[in-house]
Parts: structure tokens; C-alpha cells; sequence
């Protein structure tokens, strides 16, 4: 028979425990704090949003009955114009693919000297456009200049635009930090009590706590039970900070409803729980360290924590679908970012499910005694 | 019904047999030692009898239950420190006091068992900051939070000052003056003498000797001896002049003649006396508990700190 007071005796006992540990307490309430600041600042605040293209025009116009035409400038105006790009001009003196190499720059366009002659005559002509393979932003840079190129050969013959695309946009603005706020909730929902619970099994094993909690009538399942409320009250609080740090400092547009409290609940409760079968089958295997950080790291990098999974090849965003974590993190995007709770509904659905299957071998796996 | 009753207990690790068909019974009110080295199954024995282990064969009866079929019943019964006792590193001894007496539903004065386990001067420091000592002494403390009528205390003392060893035997004598029964295991064969009213020594899973310390001594010791530093020579005179038994210890250089009666001692001096040889040092000894347990266990020695007998002078004494 489950008793409620020994789960309130033994959450106190751990509460009090942990909180007078300053590393817990860091790594509880204020990491999760310090990387949102961390990741808020660099996505969020502060940054243009443009790419820089580092350009040499060393285009000379041409004179015509007086008068100097030089399309080459208003050729880098409009890639300037777009908003995307921002041109950076290189004088012509410099060579300019030293002067990126020396400058560490990822992209860059050569106007040629003959451009506006060219351009009037309807002569060929060609930019060469320097990007870097292993960034991030050659493809931006090379489709933008694309299009614009595009728009001056329809414009040198006077042709008229038949397709042309008008934006709109759907439910609220995202940005970075509205994606941040939940996928960084999801990862101290994860990190935690995984942690923790993986770390307490190998610990008490060896100095055999559990051996001495057995002596007392605790059982093993409200000792879990203890542990799940103490992380489910330490999430709620990083919750809190959390969410009030996004919308605080970076303007996050969340959505704050009761619908977060399932997600609350059943989130640490999951990942204490499976932190405690980890723990119990790395007991077993002899394996410590290993199991733990298998199962941890992968969920906490792939199940759209940092980024969204979209951005992932499509074979890790198939194996982000088995990670517990994914539908913890697409539940809180659902509920906060985009307020579909229907699927919401069905991630806490497939979370139930886990959570009720893995506390189940948690408690049946783990054991107090030897035999 | 007696507190403990263990017929032919056996326990298996694999091919190793780690308690091979022990035998004991344990009386109310008794503090009963087990000894033995590393290795010997005392431990095992211990947790099969705490209902932490599963045995493999034998009865197992403590205060009337199985243990391992009826744990959770006896464990409110019983008192444990298991070796090594620890606990969570930021709990004062009299927040875990408080701790236990609510896991076991039951109001206690805190203040009171940490008095009785002389911890009063630290009911406010964290588990960690205390001293090997103190964590030892809270581990009794817990032990007692849900007064016991049979106490385990699995190597209480191990690795601790002399002073703080001494501290622990002080409460355990008060626990046995009370009438508690104290089931004590200890690599210190002084503090099995000093403690217990019966001991079993234990070798290899087995139980190589039981009984009160004075009659392990008298079965398995070699009884008293007078020995006198002298020569071969002289052993030899004392040989030929009495009716004693004569042994010359070449390495010690000591002529040794076993007692069978105080008076024998005389007569071996007064042969030496006659002799005109030279001869020194004379005393008379008794084999010690140690003696006798070097004797009896195969592996008397294994790691450092195995087997530490607190060095204190042997019976000495001319008669």
C-alpha cells in the first residue's frame, strides 16, 4: 500500500538535499536560465538577419553622349535592397580573393569591368559570385543574386513580369526565441532527472543506500514517486524562469495555458523514470557512464531542443520520432508556439503511453535487495 | 523462541561457496560475534539474516520470521548498520532521525537518541562534514529510531581511531545493558572479547570454532607455557633432568615448556638453576583470542588493514 506521508518524508529529505547543493541548484534552475540567455542573445537580439556579401565593382560605366551609365550600382543596390544581402564594397586596388581568404569571408561578387558596356549592348556578361561550401549561407546568397540577375535581363529587353508571389503570413510571427523557449524547457525536462536518477542508481548501489532504504518500510516505488515530485516541482520552476527570461528579454511570443501542466507532470516523470531503469540496467551491464549518455545525448540534440528537426536529414528526423524527448518538445511547441491543441492532445497521448510503460519496468526492474 | 535461529544456511556465489552449512543459535539479550577475514561469509550471513539476501539452502529464523519471505515485517522490528553505513550527504543525524521515525510511522525524541548514541555536539552538521567517527555513531542512531529487539551491527567500528572505536563500544555496552540483542561482526579481535558474550569464528563459509571467548581459548589455544631465553644446551639439561615436555624456538633463542600444572614451572627453573648454564628473560603466556584465531583461519592476512588486532601486551607474569 502506497503511503503518502513516507513519499512526503522522503521528498522532503531529497528536496532539502538537493537544494542545499549549489552544483544541483546550478544545474537545475540556472543553466537552463544561462543558455537561453546564451542562444536568445545570439539568435535573437542584437543580429541584423542579413548576410553579408563582400562585393568589388570594378565595373567602369560607359559614356554615352556625356553622360556616364553605370548599372553595376544599381546592380549591387538591389542585392542591398532585398534585405537579405548587405553589401560590403572592396576597394580595387585590393585582390579580392586575398582580401577574403585574409578575412576569413564566406561571401563575395566580382562586378566585371566591362559590366554596363555589356549590359547596354546586351552582351553577355558575368558575375562571379565566391561562396563557401561548408557555410551556411552560400545557397542565400547565390539564389538572391540569381534573381536579381534575372530581373535585369528582363529588364534590358523591357519584358514585363506575368508570375510574381505576394507573402503571407500564418498565425503569428515566429522567430528563433519562440522555438528556443520550449525546446530548452523540453531539454531541462530531459536533463534533470535523467541525470540525476541515472547518477543516485550508480551511487546508492555502491554506497548501498538502497540496501539501507530497504530496512525501512519506504518502498521502492514511493521513494520513485518522491523523486518524480521533487523533479516535477524543479521543472515547473525552471519553467518559470524560463519563459519569463524569453519574454523579458527577447519579446518571446508564447502562449502561457493550463494545457503546459500535462507536459509538467508527465514529462518528469518520464525521464526520472527512465533515468531509474537506465540506472538499474547499467547496474546490471556493469556499464557506468555508458548507457546513460547513450540514451541522454542523442534525445537531448535531435529531438528539436536546439533547433527545429526540419533543419535535420530526413533519416534523423524519422529517428528523432522514437526519442520521448521529440513529442515532450513538439507537445510544448504545439501548445506554445502554435496553439494547436489537438496535437498537443496527441503528443501527450504518446507520452502518457511511455511514461506509463516505463515506470512500470522502472519499479519492476529496480531492486532494493539482492538475491 | 529464540532471537536467531540458523540451521545448515547456505550460500552460493557461483562455484564459490560463500557460507557452507552453518549452524547457530543466538539467545535473547546476548551480543554474539561473528568473526572471521574477508571472505569468511560473515557479511553474507549478516544480510541473509536482515532478509537483504536470498539464501540458497538451510532455516533461517529471525524472531520467528524468514527473512527474505517476510522482510518488510521484520524490518520494523530489527535494527541494522550495514558496513560501511552512509547516508544522504546533506542531512543533519537529526533530520535523518526525524526522516526514519516518519518512514516508520512512529514519534520519537531525536534529541534523546542522539544523547543515547553520545551525538549531541553535531545534530546540526551535514551527513559529509562529519567525522567517520560520528557517521558511525548515526548509523546507530538510526538503527534505534524504531527501538529494536534485535540489533545488526555489521563491522561498526572498521576504520576508525582508537578513540572513536572506543566511543562506539561505550554505546553498545549501553544497548546491551538495556537488554537489546546485538549481533556484532568485527575484523578486531579485541573488540570481539571486549563486546561479545559468544563468538563464532568463521573461515571459508565455515564456523571453525563457537563458544565464550575463554572457551575458544581452552578447545583450540595451545594452553599455558613457561618460556625461558637460553640455549639449546640448556633445553636439552631441562629434557634430561625433568619429566617436562622440552621445545627449543631456534629463531627467538627460547626454551619453551607447556604447563600442565602451575608447579611444573618450578621445576623447569629450578633444572635450569642447576645447569651452571646461562639463561634470561623468563615469563609465562596464555595463547590470546588472536593466537588462537591465526590458528584456526586458513588466510589470516590478506589486505592492509585486514585482520588489525589493536596491539595490547599479552599475559605476562612469572606464575
Amino acid at each position: 500500500m502506497v503511503s503518502a506521508k513516507r513519499i512526503y518524508s522522503d521528498f522532503k529529505v531529497y528536496s532539502r538535499g538537493y537544494l542545499r547543493n549549489k552544483f544541483g541548484l546550478f544545474f537545475g534552475l540556472i543553466f537552463p536560465v544561462i543558455l537561453i540567455m546564451i542562444f536568445g542573445a545570439i539568435f535573437s537580439g542584437g543580429g541584423s538577419g542579413t548576410i553579408n556579401v563582400y562585393a568589388q565593382n570594378q565595373d567602369a560605366g560607359l559614356e554615352v553622349s556625356g553622360q556616364v551609365l553605370n548599372y553595376s550600382t544599381q546592380y549591387l543596390e538591389a542585392i542591398n535592397f532585398t534585405g537579405t544581402l548587405k553589401v560590403i564594397t572592396v576597394d580595387n586596388s585590393l585582390n579580392f580573393t586575398e582580401y577574403m581568404s585574409k578575412n576569413s569571408i564566406e561571401n563575395g561578387l566580382i562586378v566585371p569591368e566591362d559590366f554596363t558596356a555589356s549590359y547596354v549592348m546586351h552582351q553577355p556578361v558575368n558575375v562571379t559570385v565566391y561562396t563557401n561550401p561548408s557555410g551556411s549561407t552560400g545557397g542565400t546568397v547565390l539564389g538572391i543574386v540569381g534573381a536579381i540577375n534575372n530581373q535585369f535581363n528582363l529588364g534590358a529587353f523591357n519584358g514585363t513580369t506575368i508570375i510574381s508571389t505576394t507573402q503571407e503570413t500564418v498565425g503569428a510571427q515566429e522567430s528563433y526565441i519562440d522555438f528556443l523557449v520550449p525546446g530548452l524547457i523540453g531539454f531541462a525536462i530531459l536533463v534533470n532527472p535523467m541525470f540525476s536518477l541515472v547518477e543516485i542508481s550508480s551511487i546508492y548501489k555502491k554506497n548501498k543506500l538502497f540496501k539501507q532504504l530497504s530496512l525501512t518500510p519506504l518502498t521502492k516505488m514511493e521513494w520513485l514517486i518522491a523523486k518524480i515530485l521533487w523533479y516535477i516541482v524543479l521543472s515547473s520552476a525552471s519553467f518559470l524562469l524560463m519563459a519569463a527570461v524569453g519574454i523579458a528579454l527577447f519579446g518571446a511570443n508564447i502562449t502561457l495555458t493550463v494545457w503546459l501542466i500535462p507536459f509538467l507532470f508527465l514529462g518528469p516523470m518520464l525521464f526520472a523514470s527512465l533515468g531509474m531503469l537506465v540506472g538499474t540496467i547499467t547496474n546490471l551491464l556493469r556499464l557506468p557512464g555508458v548507457i546513460g549518455n547513450a540514451v541522454t545525448f542523442p534525445m537531448m540534440f535531435l529531438s528539436g531542443t536546439f533547433f527545429p528537426i526540419a533543419f535535420m536529414p530526413e533519416y534523423l528526423q524519422t529517428f528523432a520520432h522514437v526519442l520521448p524527448l521529440f513529442y515532450v518538445v513538439e507537445g510544448l511547441n504545439n501548445v506554445m508556439v502554435y496553439q494547436n491543441y489537438m496535437g498537443a492532445a496527441v503528443d501527450l497521448a504518446v507520452i502518457g503511453v511511455i511514461t506509463l510503460v516505463i515506470f512500470v519496468l522502472a519499479v519492476k526492474l529496480f531492486k532494493w535487495r539482492e538475491d | 523462541m529464540l532471537p536467531i535461529e540458523v540451521s545448515q544456511l547456505r550460500k552460493n556465489y557461483g562455484d564459490l561457496k560463500a557460507v557452507d552449512g552453518i549452524s547457530f543459535t543466538v539467545k535473547e539479550g546476548e551480543v554474539f560475534g561473528l568473526l572471521g577475514p574477508n571472505g569468511a561469509g560473515k557479511t553474507t550471513t549478516i544480510e541473509i539474516m536482515e532478509g537483504l539476501r536470498e539464501r540458497d539452502g538451510g532455516d533461517v529464523k529471525v524472531l520467528g520470521l524468514d527473512p527474505w519471505k517476510k522482510g518488510y515485517e521484520l524490518h520494523k522490528k530489527i535494527g541494522v548498520i550495514p558496513q560501511e553505513f552512509t547516508f544522504f550527504e546533506k542531512t543533519t543525524p537529526r533530520e535523518a532521525i526525524i526522516y526514519y521515525a516518519d518512514l516508520f510511522n512512529i514519534k520519537v525524541d531525536p534529541d534523546q537518541i542522539l544523547k543515547d548514541v553520545l551525538l549531541e555536539e553535531s545534530t546540526k552538521t551535514y551527513f559529509d562534514e562529519l567525522s567517520g567517527g560520528q557517521k558511525r555513531k548515526t548509523g546507530l542512531a538510526l538503527s534505534l529510531v524504531n527501538s529494536p529487539e534485535l540489533l545488526f551491527l555489521d563491522e561498526p567500528t572498521t576504520g576508525l581511531d582508537p578513540n572513536a572505536r572506543r566511543a562506539i563500544w561505550e554505546v553498545i555496552r549501553n544497548l546491551k545493558a538495556k537488554g537489546k540483542t546485538i549481533i556484532l561482526t568485527t575484523h578486531y579481535l579485541d573488540e570481539a572479547q571486549q563486546l561479545s558474550d559468544r563468538v563464532a569464528i568463521m573461515d571459508h563459509g565455515h564456523i571453525v570454532a563457537m563458544g565464550t571467548t575463554s572457551e575458544i581459548i581452552q578447545k583450540h589455544g595451545s594452553g599455558e607455557r613457561l618460556t625461558i631465553q637460553g640455549t639449546q644446551k640448556l633445553a636439552d639439561y631441562i629434557k634430561t633432568n625433568t619429566e617436562l615436555q622440552v621445545d627449543y624456538d631456534k629463531t627467538r633463542g627460547e626454551i619453551v615448556i607447556p604447563l600442565q600444572k602451575k608447579i611444573d614451572a618450578l621445576a623447569g627453573l629450578a633444572a635450569a638453576e642447576q645447569s651452571g648454564l646461562e639463561w634470561g628473560q623468563i615469563q609465562t603466556r596464555q595463547d590470546s583470542l588472536d593466537d588462537v584465531f591465526v590458528k584456526l583461519v586458513s588466510e589470516p592476512a590478506g589486505e592492509q588493514g585486514e585482520m588489525a588486532v589493536e596491539q595490547k601486551p599479552k599475559k605476562k607474569g612469572l606464575f
